[in-house]
């Protein structure tokens, strides 16, 4: 996610949909005996707006949502002179490919290695720590009775779309009086504040999903809350916990604008966005250092995003839509 | 003997120390420890609260439920209520805080004419990335809908979303990069782009142009950026959508001859109605608060420059805190008319149901 979650309206737990389509009603009823899925398809797709335009426009847009990061991919492995003089399309009819550009940011003054741990102790925490307080958040919301919850749950669903930008000066007076300004710690805090909205609301409806019975019969059985929460709740909630997990991972991996702000930019804590960000900043002809740098930042986030796409789109179709 | 003394100087050392290993971590070794030292200390509190609430007979009720909510509500109202308003009554003041200036802030935000454009741009942005990624989004989910690469097709729209928006910024501007006509050896004149926009355009027999430089058409080669971001999000919930369209009425109106385009204008699009709401007002909210394209492309520069980008500049660059928070409450003010719509729409379709 690279932009602010969205402020979902609406929730239900979605299993159709998902971005494999397979599962998707065939259009065509089986008669007599039961059609093969090509058959199906080929049904299905007769009725669709099938013609030469209408996959001419299809592979139209899929090559422009390709071929710019496809470009870059391919720069990355040209030598330097190469990238300054030539078209990268030229380098298929001419082909001469070179790690050099890899081993020059990650070790070099670019020194993109040094980042990488950086992003990824921003990281970590500011997943783990969010989610974990969200949870006990949620199911407070969710099975305890208490006087004013539902204003108090509609007060922080509201807190949504307050931009953080608004936050942010205050804050950062308020980082410097405590003398952590720059420091792991106030990003942390910044990045797990900042995702407690969504993800209180998110879990809080995933959680309400869960028959009554189970957790009256934990009840009964003389559970506490806390045994409720973490042996009956817990274990259901693996996938919706997985779903808000990856969203939170992208937007802290990607984040610019809370690490400019509370990382000071310096080399011990800003990740890599920030260096990037820097790196592009720079006039001149660099390009054969910013798309291999380009393509540090963004194969953890891909390799996550691909590995755990089932789980993301649940949780963007439970975020932001019914029906 | 000063031995309680010593003891003072003693711990103090120790805290001091203890306190430069928390804050100053700069090796790869020491920052992971540190990492894994946070984690744990975090662990260990909540563990402990949790642990306290279990065990301890006749625990009132209101602890227990303090024990589960109270965190969170602490970091929201520290973090986000109570900044808030810090910064709408900073919006109040002069630059540096010291006096008190009324509405002056808003009036130079709407009235000057750098700002104005800042508000210009601002509008086009939060009009076209909308429109347009739902409008790529929509069409494409049609068209791959239960076709045999659909999942593929799919995915490829899809990845641009997990990767930054600074990333996606160096990937397009060196799409948009440009050469001037510089000549060769021989003194001819070469016209070799390495952006393919510009090679393009040459190809075709056109001119390179500074795609980034030339007010004020580069503001849609950076909205661009955005909507090639934001059309997956748009493809995906439209397209789930599409699968939830109930199969007797695509089977009804097919029985009444609808196909093609006709079948999208008259069933399709109004059957998803409730989900187009959401990802125009999704993605139109997003849009207000990116500032990172504007940042990385121009750096705010040839007249490009987006509201939240001219916060940042503002408050962090001019050091003009007073006019900075005037940005972010404008900004915060645009947000609140789109949720209220939002709601409401949702409201609306849930009474239909």
């Amino acid at each position: 996610m690279t932009t602010t979650p969205p402020p979902p309206q609406a929730f239900q737990k979605s299993e159709e949909g998902e971005i494999d389509g397979g599962k998707a009603p065939g259009l065509a009823r089986p008669k007599e005996r039961k059609l093969t899925r090509a058959e199906q398809r080929a049904i299905a797709v007769k009725g669709k707006i099938s013609s030469p335009w209408a996959s001419g426009i299809a592979l139209a847009i899929a090559l422009l949502w390709t071929v710019p990061t496809f470009g870059l991919l391919v720069t990355s492995f040209r030598p330097a002179s190469d990238v300054r003089q030539t078209g990268w399309w030229t380098a298929f009819g001419n082909p001469n490919f070179t790690l050099e550009n890899y081993s020059e940011v990650l070790f070099g003054g670019a020194s993109f290695s040094n980042y990488i741990i950086n992003s990824l102790v921003v990281t970590i925490p500011a997943v783990l720590i969010p989610i974990s307080l969200a949870l006990l958040a949620a199911y407070a919301f969710a099975w305890i009775d208490f006087r004013g919850r539902d204003v108090l749950f509609v007060a922080v669903f509201a807190l949504q779309i307050v931009p953080i930008q608004i936050t942010l000066i205050p804050l950062l007076t308020q980082y410097v009086d405590w003398g952590l300004a720059g420091s792991y710690w106030v990003v942390w805090l910044s990045h797990t504040i900042f995702a407690l909205p969504l993800a209180v609301f998110l879990l809080h409806n995933f959680m309400k999903d869960i028959p009554p019975s189970l957790i009256e019969a934990a009840r009964v059985d003389g559970a506490g809350h806390v045994k409720i929460f973490f042996q009956v709740l817990l274990p259901l909630l693996v996938p919706a916990i997985a779903a808000f997990a990856i969203f939170q991972f992208l937007w802290v991996w990607n984040d610019l604008l809370v690490a400019l702000v509370f990382s000071g930019g310096t080399a011990d804590v800003a990740p890599l966005t920030v260096r990037l960000g820097e790196l592009a900043g720079n006039r001149g002809e660099t390009w054969h250092l910013l798309s291999s740098g380009a393509f540090v930042t963004i194969i953890v986030p891909l390799v996550v995003f691909l590995a755990l796409q089932r789980y993301f789109v649940r949780g963007l179709l439970a975020g932001s839509v019914k029906g | 003997m000063d031995f309680f003394s010593n003891i003072g100087a003693w711990l103090e050392y120790l805290t001091r120390g203890l306190r430069s290993w928390l804050t100053d971590a700069s090796d790869p070794g020491h920052k992971l420890a540190l990492m894994v030292v946070a984690v744990l200390m975090f662990v260990v509190v909540m563990g402990v609260i949790l642990l306290a609430v279990d065990r301890i007979k006749r625990m009132p009720a209101w602890a227990v439920t303090a024990a589960f909510l109270a965190p969170t509500l602490l970091f929201l109202t520290f973090g986000l209520l109570y900044p808030g308003v810090r910064t709408m009554y900073a919006s109040f003041f002069n630059r540096n805080g010291s006096e008190f200036v009324g509405l002056d802030n808003y009036v130079t935000a709407f009235t000057q004419t750098e700002f104005q454009i800042v508000l210009r741009n601002t509008a086009l942005w939060v009009i076209l990335v909308p429109l347009l990624s739902t409008l790529f989004g929509l069409v494409y989910a049609v068209l791959v809908d239960r076709t045999r690469f659909e999942r593929f097709a799919k995915t490829l729209m899809f990845l641009p979303m997990s990767i930054s928006l600074v990333g996606a910024s160096v990937i397009w501007r060196f799409m948009y990069e440009y050469r001037a006509l510089l000549p060769d050896a021989e003194g001819n004149p070469t016209n070799e782009q390495t952006g393919l926009l510009n090679q393009i355009l040459v190809w075709f027999g056109g001119e390179p142009q500074q795609f980034l430089l030339n007010a004020p058409i580069n503001n849609f080669f950076l909205i661009a950026v955005m909507v090639w971001i934001q059309s997956g999000f748009a493809m995906t919930i439209l397209s789930a959508a599409i699968k939830a369209i109930p199969d007797d009425i695509v089977e009804a109106a097919r029985l009444d001859g609808l196909t093609g385009v006709k079948m999208f204008r008259y069933i399709t699009v109004p059957s998803i109605r409730p989900a187009l709401v959401v990802v125009l007002t999704t993605i139109a909210m997003a849009t207000l608060k990116v500032f990172d394209i504007v940042r990385t492309m121009t750096g705010g520069n040839f007249n490009t420059s987006v509201v939240a980008n001219e916060f940042y500049t503002q408050s962090f660059r001019a050091g003009n805190a007073g006019l900075g928070a005037a940005l972010a409450t404008v900004l915060f003010i645009l947000v609140i008319p789109l949720v209220v719509y939002n709601v409401r729409q949702m409201r609306l379709a849930e009474e239909i149901r």
